[in-house]
């Protein structure tokens, strides 16, 4: 908790697609399928079941350990970045290929990828809401 | 990675400028999975068809303008749209047009229209051991398991790169130590009686998706013989309530002839007991409506086949739904020609059954908000409909969905399934 409060919090990531990106945590540590669990009209989060239901997710760096469900979550992902609603970056605990596909096909369609890092278990668990973190090439998250 | 000369042209552009795009996209896929190298496949089924807005749409209009073709023989999912029956429903008129222009648009990457979900019943069927590339959860399960031949979970927009390139990254259950089982699953004292009703392969599959995690799961102690309709309903249970794409059947499915060639030798990680009061909990789990209200009865997930079609003229034969109680199916357009031609759709209209094709009611837009009650036999309509349409749903056979249509209220026959 007190390397998360001090200045200089930094940990060193795997980019899985690399970028730049910088905003607000907002963390869960429960699977997401963004096809029926993320309403790219709006970037908020609707899976009932899930803890952040209802939070919006838009331009923030979304810290989740991996998607679950339908391999459709690709195709929800890459509306959510036409649209302007998609997270400004995806963290995660493993290489995750779903949220990677969609960040690639973005760069593709619109030139417009994000980050996605996966993250060790540990430093996953120091992250907090709220934070404002930066995202760098390299997979390095710091707070700023 | 090593890439072979064919890969390099594909890449470098000499083989056009959409094999380029598809290759760069697979390569770049290949090494996010950790792919030594890319290998060759002979079929495709693409989930990318299914229409959810404009970058969808766009993403299949960019392929089709750079004269993408399929290398490979492809099959194609669900659309967003009944071309010929949407206006019957509540599909917009704005979603029916762009979900078409969609459909189109993999039409002229030279796939089959196949629109189904179901591939595996048309006659674009794979075979044993061959190595394909499928997106759609139940697809990639039952062709994996049932049929034995070979796909990872391709997720909608890199199954059509991998058509396009004919090729895959090699890894996962295209290799055959990967497709070894690993979580032992034993039914303990299930009763025959209890094995042969139609809802016991449905209900298995919710729970075995459920207990299996990331595991491949090997399921002992299965003394009948299902039809493929039961394992096609396993299928896409397994598929929806838990991320399998690859189980066993010792005695039943082909990489599973004894227990030890499903594990190929090895022993399992784990083992559980699968006992008669968690297949009880898992039927009820299925059902998320109380009392008897009811709206609708929904059949086809996946697309109801030739064999479900003749199994459903008989039990409706001579008999009228309520005038309160829609009863519509969901199948493709190859099944219901098939079903035509077997002579079995004429009582089915008459007991006044709609007929859907080429999507279902997860995929479009079609139901008017005044359904709130489903019945089905559909373990993935079961799991879905609550989330994605806000409806209540009620899981039963399908002698049970059309005594409940026929009653214009939710009658269940549950002698089998709660006497203690």
């Amino acid at each position: 908790m007190n390397e998360v409060d001090s200045v200089d919090f930094v940990i060193r990531g795997r980019p899985i697609v690399a970028g730049s990106a910088e905003g607000e945590a907002l963390v869960t540590h429960e699977a997401l399928s963004f096809w029926g669990g993320y309403d790219f009209h709006t970037g908020t989060i609707i899976d009932k079941h899930h803890p952040l239901a209802g939070v919006s997710a838009a331009g923030r760096i979304l810290a989740v350990p991996c998607s679950k469900g339908s391999s459709t979550t690709t195709a929800v992902l890459l509306e959510a970045v036409r649209a302007g609603t998609a997270p400004a970056a995806i963290l995660t605990t493993e290489a995750d290929s779903f949220f990677a596909l969609a960040s690639i096909v973005a760069g593709v369609m619109y030139g417009k990828s994000f980050p996605v890092v996966a993250l060790e278990s540990r430093d996953f668990d120091a992250l907090e809401s709220g934070t404002r973190l930066r995202v760098e090439p390299t997979g390095i998250v710091r707070r700023v | 990675m090593h890439l072979t000369d064919g890969d390099r042209a594909m890449l470098d552009g000499a083989k056009g400028a959409a094999p380029q795009l598809a290759m760069q996209i697979l390569v770049r896929m290949a090494e996010v999975y950790g792919a030594d190298e890319l290998m060759d496949i002979t079929q495709a089924h693409i989930d990318s068809t299914i229409y959810l807005g404009d970058a969808t749409l766009e993403f299949a209009e960019r392929l089709a303008a750079l004269g993408a073709k399929v290398a490979v023989p492809t099959s194609l999912n669900v659309s967003g749209v009944d071309e010929c029956g949407w206006k019957d429903w509540a599909v917009p008129a704005d979603w029916a047009a762009k979900a078409a222009r969609q459909m189109l648009a993999y039409e002229r990457m030279g796939a089959v229209p196949t629109w189904t979900c179901a591939p595996y019943q048309t006659k674009m069927r794979p075979s044993f051991g061959q190595q394909i590339a499928w997106g759609e959860s139940n697809a990639i399960a039952f062709a994996n398991s049932v049929i034995g031949a070979r796909t990872e979970r391709y997720p909608d927009l890199l199954d059509i790169c991998c058509a396009i390139a004919g090729r895959v990254p090699a890894v996962g259950l295209h290799l055959t130590e990967n497709r070894a089982g690993q979580l032992l699953l034993r039914l303990a004292g299930i009763p025959r009686a209890l094995q042969q009703d139609d809802q016991f392969f449905a209900v298995l599959g919710h729970l075995v998706g459920k207990l299996a995690g990331d595991l491949i799961p090997v399921i002992e102690g299965v003394d009948v013989v299902p039809t493929e309709d039961h394992l096609k309903a396993f299928s896409a249970a397994v598929a929806s309530s838990g991320r399998v794409a690859l189980f066993h059947i010792v005695g039943v499915t082909p990489e599973a002839g004894t227990l030890d060639a499903a594990f190929q030798g090895r022993a399992p990680r784990q083992t559980q007991e699968i006992t008669i009061a968690d297949l009880r909990a898992a039927r009820r789990e299925l059902t998320t409506a109380d009392g008897q209200p009811l709206d609708m009865v929904i059949l086809g997930s996946p697309h109801f086949s030739v064999a479900e079609f003749v199994q459903l003229a008989p039990l409706v034969a001579g008999k009228r739904r309520h005038a309160k109680v829609k009863f519509l199916i969901t199948s493709g357009r190859f099944m219901k020609e098939m079903a035509e031609k077997a002579g079995v759709l004429g009582p089915i209209v008459d007991f006044g059954a709609q007929i859907t094709l080429d999507t279902c009611i997860l995929a479009s837009p079609m139901l008017p908000p005044e359904i709130k009650t489903l019945m089905t036999n559909s373990p993935k309509y079961a799991y879905y409909a609550p989330s994605l349409l806000n409806t209540r749903v009620t899981f039963g056979s399908l002698a049970d969905c059309v005594r409940s249509a026929v009653e214009g209220r939710v009658v269940r026959d549950d002698s089998l399934w709660e006497t203690p």
